[in-house]
């Protein structure tokens, strides 16, 4: 036996900036990402995508290629190992996208309809090629644009699709100002910069699958329920994960992973391509928006409907829930919100950082800086006038509401005071100079999450918990508040995460995932120190304490649970191009306890220059005819590069959630809410030209003109 | 008689990070899979391996290359440089330093690729060459300050979906620091030496 002590002094690793524990192994290329981890006999998996985009396979014409070299087999419809889709996952029923082979029914471009396995990639990809599909093809519709016949309300993730108070009309009547607008955004792809990529093998009676996911719980459970196993026999593992965004959960690519692997019985991988993903990886699904507001003289809100059509495939539902952010926002006598989805021949859309208030912040937040110009008041003295007491619909207290102080601080930082607020005038050479703001939300929440702590014979600590690090700095966040919980230096404490054998855990989604794990490992590092106060010594297999959130978490108290921020934004634009720069940006957040100044910041600021992206640049075509899209790749979809990105800060106010026990909130989504609005408001500033579609491509500004 | 060779493959000598490799190619590998599948490499990225995204970034030669157009058997003969390749020992490279001090990255995906692209960027740049936002291209005109302005022109080749972009420029900027002030105490010890000589 050893005889440990943990010490008393108490020491302060969260709110530090530490540099990520996985550091020196990211810079020196020594992490190993899902498609990196050798195994013997490892074969490699191609997909083959439909080239119709509604219709049938009539047949796939396998003999020449299993002729050709290094070919081990062609799965497709008529010969693919069968899948249960029938039951009720952790968000809900699958989406049938990740049923792969299992009809010959073609529902979108780009759906799945075989996958040939080879000894070497560039055999699997030359056989992929040359595989011949007969289809049957019908007349597809994926026209989306503004209204549609077949368009119903439909709850989403946060909420219902409807909510409703007071009586619209008279209000909008009994207004002095109104503001009636509609806005657009474009589909959108994560294109998370590691494409989805995973190994399966049986080892032993287990299913083993090596991936890059957001929660290797999760996936182990749907993977375990498609195949009908006990999820004890299956076990996920994802150590680094190269960005997910919400588009890493259960994908063709395990599905067909696993497929090859338990019909070959050997180890396969399936990588998907940068194109692939396109089709394969989900998206954000375009919306079309209208925001009515109305205001006494003094701006004062007496009306707020805000709509938002989103579009979704005919195999599954999900709705981007755009109007769901002036419920939290902003309140009216009169208040309407309403979801609406349209079912079309495209590609399943999913969860994409910050679904919901990423397009619906972008809608109603240009709506209210409209309605500051119409009333000829300041947009954050507009927003500080409606400042709701209560949550507007759910009429619950807010846990904590700092907006205004976000908005004070950000005004003081950003120079706010001197700005004229007429738009047009400010001009430096071709380019016209405007700024702009906006403010931000997002749900804090917490799940139910299990975790282990280990006191070590030799000292040290290990905590298991299977978490996702998906470039958010979670292990290392989780390292500190281990490290505080235990009273123990940083480097005393290990912690393990990206492993199903870890047990249940909340996955890295919603803003949600450092918060739920924290906790878990809060509670079982804080028994486990109060366990080795009354030990003697710490066995050879150490002492292990497990915990689960469960009960702590159902005992919250129902209240409005956000975080806020301010979002800031200076932009130019050139007159005779129509190009709009960025040329600085500041967001200012109460977002919880920070737990790591470090690694919270580029959470912010990485968020915020999505919000570049999304105003600027990001855009997915579909073609309507083809109904498949243009240039379905980084070249034709084009995302934020370095020079398109200007010195971007961000900061926090102090807001510490006071039901954690670490005060967390979660700061994964917030950065991009109203990033977009707040550049959109600006180039409105500089130019007196309102932009309600996005992006703000050159071509719209130079068709819409200056001071038009 | 020896045994006619595949036409499809051919034996290949890559020399990476200062190491020789033999190894029998499909010609249709590029160097990239072959970094990755044939010589457990792993540490260079695949991205989108159409050119695209920068992720496969290595140093071919001392100039940034993106692995995924090249062949394996066109890269024989040449000096590659990996991210693996870039350590002394236990000793990072400074730019690896800096972007592990100043968070120069979130998932690390980009990561390689970026790092890769910033050794040959400051590099290009001691070395004179121009970028699209230098305002002064003539030779005589020598290195123009490496601003930020600069330095993102220079690293746009490497896309971060992350949004790291922000603290990889500070990571670039340190990086650069350091090679400078590197270059001018060898400078001044030459100076000195110079002098010693002539005294």
């Amino acid at each position: 036996m050893t005889t440990t002590t943990t010490g008393t002094r108490v020491t302060k690793a969260v709110g530090t900036a530490h540099a990520r524990v996985e550091g020196r192994d990211k810079v020196t290329g020594a992490a190993r990402y899902a498609g990196e981890v050798p195994f013997a006999g490892l074969a490699y998996g191609w997909m083959v995508l439909s080239t119709i985009t509604r219709g049938r396979v009539r047949s796939v014409e396998t003999g020449a290629v299993l002729e050709m070299p290094g070919v081990l087999t062609v799965l497709h419809h008529g010969n693919a190992p069968r899948v249960d889709i029938d039951y009720v996952g952790m968000l809900g029923v699958p989406d049938p996208t990740v049923a792969v082979f299992q009809h010959d029914r073609v529902p979108h471009a780009g759906w799945p309809v075989a996958l040939v396995v080879a000894e070497t990639s560039e055999q699997a990809r030359e056989a992929a090629e040359a595989l011949v599909v007969h289809y049957e093809e019908e007349p597809h519709d994926v026209t989306f644009a503004g209204e549609h016949p077949d368009a119903y309300t439909m709850p989403g993730p946060g909420g219902p699709a409807v909510t409703g108070k007071g009586d619209l009309e008279a209000e909008l009547a009994a207004s002095a100002v109104v503001v009636d607008a509609e806005y657009s955004t474009p589909e959108e792809h994560h294109n998370s910069m590691e494409p989805h990529a995973a190994t399966a093998l049986w080892d032993g009676g287990r299913l083993e699958v090596v991936d890059s996911n957001q929660g290797t719980v999760w996936v182990a459970n749907e993977l375990a329920n498609l195949f009908s196993l006990d999820p004890a026999s299956v076990r996920v593992r994802s150590e680094h994960v190269g960005g997910g965004f919400g588009s890493k959960g259960v994908r063709a690519h395990q599905v067909a992973a696993v497929m090859a692997a338990t019909v070959l019985s050997r180890p396969v991988r399936v990588v998907m391509t940068r194109r692939q993903l396109f089709s394969l990886a989900g998206h954000r699904s375009p919306t079309t928006q209208r925001v009515r507001l109305g205001a006494d003289a003094e701006g004062r809100l007496r009306a707020l409907e805000h709509s938002c059509l989103s579009r979704t495939s005919t195999v599954y539902e999900f709705i981007e829930s755009g109007a769901g952010v002036a419920r939290v926002m902003y309140d009216a006598p009169a208040h309407h919100t309403a979801n609406r989805v349209v079912r079309l021949d495209v590609p399943s859309p999913t969860y994409m950082r910050a679904p919901g208030e990423a397009p619906g912040s972008f809608a109603l937040e240009s709506a209210l800086d409209e309605l500051a110009e119409k009333c000829g008041i300041d947009p954050i003295e507009l927003r500080v006038r409606n400042e709701p007491e209560r949550g507007p619909v759910s009429g619950l207290p807010f846990s904590t509401r700092s907006l205004p102080a976000c908005f004070r601080e950000g005004a003081r930082r950003f120079g706010w005071a001197d700005r004229d607020p007429r738009p047009g005038l400010r001009r430096e050479g071709r380019w016209l100079l405007g700024t702009g703001t906006a403010a931000a939300s997002f749900g804090a929440g917490a799940m139910p999450s299990t975790a282990a702590a280990t006191a070590e014979a030799d000292g040290t600590f290990t905590v298991r918990i299977s978490a996702a690090d998906i470039g958010t700095g979670a292990r290392t966040a989780l390292t500190l508040v281990a490290a505080d919980a235990l009273q123990v230096p940083t480097d005393r404490v290990r912690v393990r995460i990206g492993d199903s054998d870890f047990g249940p855990a909340m996955i890295a989604g919603g803003s949600m995932g450092t918060r739920s794990w924290a906790w878990a490992v809060t509670a079982a590092a804080e028994e486990l120190r109060e366990r080795l106060a009354l030990s003697d010594g710490i066995p050879p297999e150490g002492i292990t304490v497990r915990s689960d959130t469960t009960e702590a978490l159902g005992a919250l108290a129902q209240t409005e649970r956000h975080s806020f921020g301010a979002q800031f934004a200076e932009v130019a634009v050139d007159v005779a191009t129509g190009e709009v720069r960025v040329r600085r940006m500041l967001g200012i957040f109460a977002a919880g306890r920070i737990v790591n100044p470090l690694t919270a910041r580029g959470q912010f600021t990485g968020g915020m220059i999505w919000g570049i992206s999304m105003a600027l640049h990001e855009e997915a075509v579909r073609d309507r005819n083809t109904g498949a899209l243009y240039g379905a790749d980084l070249a034709g979809y084009h995302v934020a590069t370095n020079a398109d990105v200007p010195l971007v800060e961000a900061d926090w106010v102090d807001d510490p959630d006071p039901d954690d026990p670490v005060g967390i909130k979660g700061i994964g989504e917030i950065g991009i809410v109203g990033a977009a609005a707040a550049i959109a408001n600006a180039v409105w500033h500089a130019t007196g030209v309102r932009h309600r579609s996005l992006p703000i491509r050159p071509d719209r500004v130079l068709t819409a003109g200056p001071h038009a | 008689m020896a045994p006619t060779p595949l036409s499809t493959h051919s034996a290949v000598t890559l020399n990476v990070n200062g190491e020789k490799h033999t190894l029998t190619v499909d010609h249709r590998t590029t160097l990239l899979d072959a970094l990755r599948e044939r010589l457990d490499l792993t540490g260079t990225k695949k991205g989108c391996d159409q050119g695209q995204c920068g992720a496969c970034t290595v140093l071919l030669d001392d100039r940034r290359a993106v692995a995924c157009l090249q062949l394996a058997v066109a890269a024989e003969g040449r000096e590659i440089v990996t991210v693996e390749g870039l350590a002394e020992g236990e000793q990072l490279h400074p730019v690896q330093q800096a972007f592990l001090d100043l968070d120069g990255y979130q998932c690390g995906y980009c990561t390689p690729g970026q790092i890769c692209s910033a050794v040959a960027v400051i590099e290009e740049h001691a070395a004179g060459w121009p970028s699209a936002v230098t305002d002064d291209v003539r030779p005589e005109a020598g290195p123009p300050p490496l601003t930020a302005e600069e330095i993102r022109e220079r690293m746009s080749g490497n896309l971060c979906r992350c949004g790291a972009y922000v603290s990889i420029v500070q990571a670039v900027e340190r990086a650069a620091g350091i090679r400078a002030q590197a270059a001018r105490t060898a400078e001044g010890a030459q100076t000195a030496k110079g002098r010693g000589a002539a005294a």
